[in-house]
């Protein structure tokens, strides 16, 4: 801790950080455009000027970019020096001169960092009187929209894209007043993780296409936070929704998992709820058709009546995408013995031999986030590109992790990213992909192999070897292969925080058993190995950990039982299985009910379908790959007949006596009884604020206080008698509210002391978006090895109150603990 | 009055490498091989010789900062800096065309000094001359075993490469050169770290211009004291000095340091042209304080020029007669900048072209008096420090300067509008 003081004021912090980040995570105001907290300073804006004074008697101060500036004791320094002040408006005065102002047009508006800063600087009068300079736009694929006339050149895109990401085909062009910022011609842009432009531009260039597509503006959106469905990572979002309908996935800052991105796969890969296929009402097979046919809701509850009062025995098939307490239900619903996770069996297997080398293995399983912090990183057989997109961006950040040791020594802070770059240069640090075929992370290996998947495994069996001579030795290597594995061994075992990847997506058992290998070599060696498994789906681990049994058993099941029925569960067999065997399930176990939200080829096999929400219009917790709860919320109310899975099913339960009146109704009551059934995973409870939570005695608004139009949404809804879209006023039974309404007030903010927090979300002094603060909340907590050890313990969120801000508002952030995700321990992890 | 950077060159003409050893080359250098590198610092730091590219760093402080021994990172890189595109500066021209030797000879000495194992010219793209001329020095010098792998049999290795600009002015700031040179964008680079610590490729590295490399061989042969005697000022050495605008006789002179601006512009200059008054002049380039009548008895050293409120710069001055429109000539000064700037931070980026366009509405009689709040405040916001390389501050050195000492002017064109130059 080191003193400084600010416009006259002492404060204590760390002097870890530059001086910009220190000053915003203090809670004070200074705007800023290059730096972000992902990427360091590079003080190209010339945004974020403070005073600086050399002694006490310095009367005069000079001038220094704060982000370019190290915390150092006794620092004397000053924000509201008018002479700095003064600056600090010339510079967006001048970032002004040839911006178009289209803010009523700008799909940015609302929540666009110039907008805000401007204000925070004081610039209000336009002085520049000539003509603008123009671009042309570029045409960069069905993603992302280009509007070149908003840039203010911070050069932040570019650095995400080619520095942060890796991408090749984007970059800064000409010079001057002229720079351009996109492709060398138009064309799709070839980054996974390109719809990160999006939210690092500060302005409006980049913008989303699925949204800019329908009228919306950005205060209008409900919102609630989310986890990407997508890969095993369960990388944190915000979903928002308007008049029915999801408009856009933002990422979600989450420290520990997905920092402040997201990949394309998860922010675009949403429109199917959206899709003309999905299901909105029961359908039944009518008798005389043979077709699937809408009906009511109690015609579905009698169609179950009819199966469960004959005593009728029913299969139930789960599923990897569906949420923990679905599964559950569905599981409760038809008994243990007939649950089967709704996987194929080598896959689910596989599942199982992963958390069970997690479980067991002595090595470390690290979060996502803590990938990024290895310094040799081994890819066994995993193509994480495409498996777990965001892995893959945690890894080229690993692969600076060594050479950054170099700065480190020669006194140059690791935020100073321009002088870091200019040292390291392309140095990479020790980095091994041995896959079957090209990787998007080759560019960053210091060798890669490539080789059938057993082959990888002997490899990665021949490396163990090579770090501990008592594992099992590999025969036949050719001399390449022996002297690569010794070359691996060495580095691993030379490593600071080694990094062994892998997964199960080549369906391969041995390779991850070489990779459970090695890491117990690495601890033979008295040294901490991670270890990172990919798993299939984003909640393959929730499922596994409810159920060992999978499709081929429940094959087998459904031809030596008698079934009156099969219930199957967010799914589609024919995904799963070959065709012929998933036809002789669906034959073989008597009537087929499906619940989807989506038309599939099971689905059309159904005699009844049951139309429930996907993961917007449902709540629920998710398992990620390294064991992590996540819960997602609903985002917004669809039409009576929609209802979440667990919700439709518990419906059955209680309309057969199954349970009891009124005891499974809500998502509180179903992690209840999860918890009761499955104390391992007993932590899911904490995964997020049950619904009593409030915070000053409110309830979170998922709206924003600017939320427009309701009373006109409200009229037409009644005309069309399409009640269920109304704007919900009523009490929902989440810690959620839809709207505004009987808010006095926002109840909390999201400020500018986050420094390290999601840039898009720090002041927004006119467009406060009070859904932005129950943004944060992380809805996750730590099940790493969760059900060997009692562990988790979530800081509670304080509630937001006392500080009066000078900016005269009221309340500050709801809870830096929550907000950075920092406060969830792993007590028994070795770290 | 000697001037041993120039004497031997004769205009048009090219001292080879024969030419070059006759009239006493490369001794420096034998002398320099025989002494320890820290020796040869020392020499260099004790002479006084300061940078000649604009900044006036010394020169042997700079090579200092450079680790030596053997732990020190490898390869070391030393960089002469022929960018020369500030607008009046053709002095650097002039050595590499007359002389190259000289300059090799230097650059051999002063890799020596920082224990360097590769060497680049970074010319200006239009020196096509100077281009063809350095290419066939620097074959000449291999071939007489005065480049590559054990120079003189001193078991000193030096390579030394020709390296063309694409023809930016930002190139000549030394480490928007280093990226340049690495093939990257001309973006000049944070520092600290300097370039002696962090530079090429990553490694230590010095940018000296051609000017102050050529100086070097001349202090290692005669030693500091005689450097010190052939000047006449504190800075040791000479300077070549130049003049352009309408004098009567433009053009280079090797003068001691320590002249004064009169002696250059009377005696050697010639002074103005017939019926043209001397009203002003920028005395090291395009991105220099002016000065006025009142300062031509000043001394011509680091020190002299800046207590006059300017800088010596690169020490050719482009001189104001009074009918030419001093708005026009900043105008035209600023488009330049404007269009050079490198386009990183803010306040050139976007200030320059707002600036310009001011002086362009004023020159065309359509400015405002609130006009000159904007350049004043301009002149603020762009100061030295708050942009990220120096650039924009001297841009705005001549339009500083130019509204302090000819604020009326500016204001006439105002009041009259239209230019009062222009008929
Ligand atoms: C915009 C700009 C342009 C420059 N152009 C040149 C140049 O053309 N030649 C040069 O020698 N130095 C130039 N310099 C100065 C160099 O950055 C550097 O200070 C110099 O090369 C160091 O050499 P010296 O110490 O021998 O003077 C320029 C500086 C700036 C800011
Ligand atoms: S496009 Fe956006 S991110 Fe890129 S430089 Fe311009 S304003 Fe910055
Ligand atoms: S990496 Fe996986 S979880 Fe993360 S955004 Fe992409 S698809 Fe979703
Ligand atoms: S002042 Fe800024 S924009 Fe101008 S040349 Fe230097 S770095 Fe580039
Ligand atoms: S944020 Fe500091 S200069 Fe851009």
């Amino acid at each position: 801790m080191v003193t400084i003081n600010i416009d006259g004021k002492n404060y204590q912090v760390e002097p870890k950080n530059n001086l910009l980040q220190t000053v915003l995570s203090l809670g004070l105001d200074l705007p800023y455009f290059c730096w972000h907290p992902a990427m360091g300073s590079v003080g190209s804006c010339r945004q974020c000027a403070v005073k600086k004074y050399a002694d006490e008697n310095d009367q005069k101060g000079r001038i220094v970019m704060a982000c370019m500036e190290p915390v150092v004791d006794g620092m004397r320094i000053s924000l509201n020096d008018p002479e700095v002040k003064k600056f600090r408006e010339n510079i967006i005065e001048l970032l002004m001169t040839n911006h178009p102002h289209d803010c009523p047009v700008c799909d940015e508006g609302g929540e666009c960092h110039l907008q805000d800063m401007t204000l925070m600087s004081g610039h209000n009068y336009r002085r520049f009187e000539f003509n603008k300079r123009t671009h042309n736009n570029q045409y960069l694929g069905p993603f992302i929209n280009h509007e070149m006339n908003r840039c203010i050149a911070c050069y932040r895109c570019v650095r995400f894209y080619r520095e942060y990401a890796g991408g090749r085909d984007f970059n800064v062009f000409a010079s001057r007043n002229r720079v351009f910022f996109g492709r060398y011609e138009d064309g799709v842009l070839e980054s996974e993780f390109s719809g990160n432009l999006v939210e690092i531009c500060p302005t409006g260039v980049f913008t989303d296409k699925t949204y800019k597509k329908h009228y919306t503006r950005k205060w209008d959106l409900t919102t609630a936070p989310s986890i990407c469905h997508n890969c095993s990572l369960g990388c944190n979002i915000i979903a928002g929704e308007r008049y029915g309908a999801i408009r856009r996935i933002a990422s979600r800052y989450n420290g520990k998992v997905n920092g402040y991105f997201i990949c394309d796969r998860g922010r675009f890969g949403y429109e199917y709820v959206n899709s003309d296929q999905r299901i909105k009402e029961p359908l039944r097979r009518g008798q005389a058709s043979g077709q699937l046919e809408p009906v009511d809701v109690s015609t579905a509850f009698e169609f179950v009546k009819n199966i469960v009062s004959k005593k009728g025995k029913i299969l139930g098939i789960g599923s990897p995408k569906a949420s923990v307490e679905s599964n559950f239900a569905l599981q409760k619903f038809v008994g243990k013995e007939n649950f089967f996770a709704g996987v194929s069996g080598p896959e689910h297997r596989l599942t199982l031999k992963a958390m069970d080398i997690m479980q067991n293995g002595p090595s470390n399983v690290p979060s996502l986030k803590e990938t990024e912090k290895a310094d040799v990183v081994l890819v066994l057989g995993e193509d994480v590109t495409n498996t777990a997109p965001m892995l893959a961006l945690s890894l080229r950040q690993a692969s600076r992790v060594k050479p950054m040791e170099l700065p480190i020594k020669m006194n140059i802070p690791t935020w100073h990213e321009l002088a870091a770059m200019e040292l390291i240069q392309d140095e990479r640090g020790p980095f091994f992909v041995l896959t079957p075929s090209e990787t998007k992370l080759d560019d960053v290996a210091t060798a890669t192999y490539r080789n059938a998947p057993d082959n990888i495994a002997r490899m990665g069996f021949a490396i163990a070897h090579e770090i501990d001579h008592n594992a099992p030795a590999v025969e036949d290597l050719t001399e390449e292969e022996k002297k690569l594995a010794k070359q691996i061994a060495d580095e691993l075992v030379a490593a600071k925080k080694p990094l062994i990847v892998s997964g199960t997506s080549l369906l391969n058992e041995k390779i991850l058993e070489a990779a459970a290998n090695i890491g117990r070599a690495i601890d033979k060696k008295e040294k901490i190995a991670n270890l990172f498994f990919v798993l299939p789906e984003a909640n393959s681990f929730g499922l596994a950990m409810l159920e060992d049994k999978a499709l081929d058993q429940a094959l087998q099941a459904a031809e030596n039982n008698k079934y009156d029925a099969v219930v199957i569960l967010e799914n589609d067999l024919y995904r799963r299985l070959p065709a012929s065997e998933a036809d002789r399930l669906l034959n073989s176990a008597g009537k087929v009910v499906a619940l989807h939200y989506l038309q599939n080829q099971t689905t059309e096999k159904a005699d009844l379908v049951i139309p429930v929400g996907p993961f917007t219009e449902s709540d629920g917790t998710l398992i990620n790959n390294e064991g992590r709860a996540q819960r997602f919320f609903q985002v917004f109310y669809p039409q009576e007949t929609i209802k979440e899975s667990w919700r439709w099913l518990a419906g059955f339960m209680e309309d057969n006596g199954l349970v009891g009146e009124d005891e499974l109704v809500n998502l509180d009551d179903l992690i209840n009884a999860v918890v009761s059934d499955y104390p391992a995973i007993s932590a899911i409870k904490e995964a997020a604020p049950g619904s009593q939570f409030r915070i000053n005695g409110q309830k979170i608004p998922r709206a924003s206080h600017r939320f427009s139009g309701r009373t006109s949404i409200n009229a037409m809804c009644r005309s069309a008698n399409q009640n269920h879209r109304k704007m919900q006023i009523l009490p929902c039974p989440l810690p959620w509210k839809a709207t505004m309404d009987r808010c006095r007030r926002p109840p909390c903010r999201v400020s500018g002391t986050l420094a390290g927090i999601r840039y898009r979300l720090l002041i927004s002094f006119k467009l406060k978006l009070a859904a932005d603060c129950m943004a944060v909340i992380p809805a996750y907590v730590c099940l790493n090895r969760a059900w060997k050890m009692n562990l988790i313990i979530l800081k509670k969120c304080r509630p937001c109150s006392k500080h009066k801000k000078t900016t005269g508002w009221p309340f500050r952030s709801i809870c830096f603990t929550a907000a950075t995700n920092s406060a969830v321990l792993r007590p028994a992890l070795k770290n | 009055m000697e001037r041993p950077l120039t004497e031997r060159i004769r205009p048009g003409e090219t001292n080879w490498l024969a030419d070059y050893q006759k009239a006493g080359g490369y001794e420096g250098l034998k002398a320099a091989l025989k002494m320890t590198p820290r020796e040869v610092q020392e020499v260099v730091k004790q002479s006084n010789l300061r940078g000649r590219g604009g900044a006036g760093f010394p020169t042997g402080l700079k090579w200092s900062f450079v680790p030596l021994g053997d732990d020190a990172p490898r390869p070391k890189y030393l960089i002469a800096n022929g960018d020369e595109m500030e607008p009046g500066t053709f002095k650097d021209r002039l050595l590499l065309e007359g002389d190259p030797h000289q300059l090799i000879e230097g650059m051999i000495i002063s890799a020596y000094a920082i224990q360097a194992e590769v060497g680049y010219i970074f010319l200006r793209w239009a020196y096509k001359k100077a281009e063809h001329v350095i290419n066939k020095a620097l074959a000449e010098a291999y071939q007489a075993g005065l480049l590559g792998k054990n120079i003189l049999g001193s078991g000193f290795n030096f390579d030394l490469y020709l390296h063309t600009s694409a023809g930016r002015y930002i190139c000549g700031e030394e480490t928007a050169l280093i990226n340049s040179l690495e093939g990257k964008r001309a973006n000049p680079r944070a520092k600290p770290p300097f370039p002696q610590t962090s530079g090429l490729f990553g490694k230590p590295s010095i940018v000296n211009n051609i000017e102050t490399l050529c100086n070097v061989p001349h202090i290692l042969h005669h030693g500091p004291d005689w450097y010190h005697s052939i000047s006449h000022s504190v800075d040791g050495g000479t300077k070549i000095f130049g003049v352009s605008g309408k004098v009567k006789n433009p053009g280079l002179w090797e003068l001691p340091l320590g002249v004064t601006l009169r002696e250059v512009l009377e005696e050697k200059a010639g002074g103005m042209r017939e019926g043209l008054k001397f009203k002003g002049l920028l005395p090291g380039g395009a991105s220099t304080d002016f000065l006025t009548e009142q300062h031509l008895d000043i001394k011509l050293d680091y020190k002299g020029v800046e207590q006059a409120g300017s800088r010596l710069g690169t020490g050719t001055m482009i001189v104001l007669d009074d009918q030419t429109c001093v708005v026009g000539m900043v105008h035209n000064l600023e488009q330049f900048f404007a269009q050079e700037s490198c386009g990183w931070c803010t306040p050139c980026r976007d200030g320059l072209p707002w600036t310009r366009n001011i002086l362009w509405t004023i020159e065309n009689g359509q400015g405002k008096m609130e006009d000159l709040e904007i350049l004043e405040g301009m002149t603020k916001t762009l100061a030295p420090g708050n942009t990220f390389c120096a650039l924009a501050p001297g841009a705005m050195e001549p339009l500083q300067s130019a509204l302090k000492y000819f604020r009326e002017d500016f204001e006439r064109h105002i009041k009259e509008k239209r230019c009062p130059w222009r008929s």
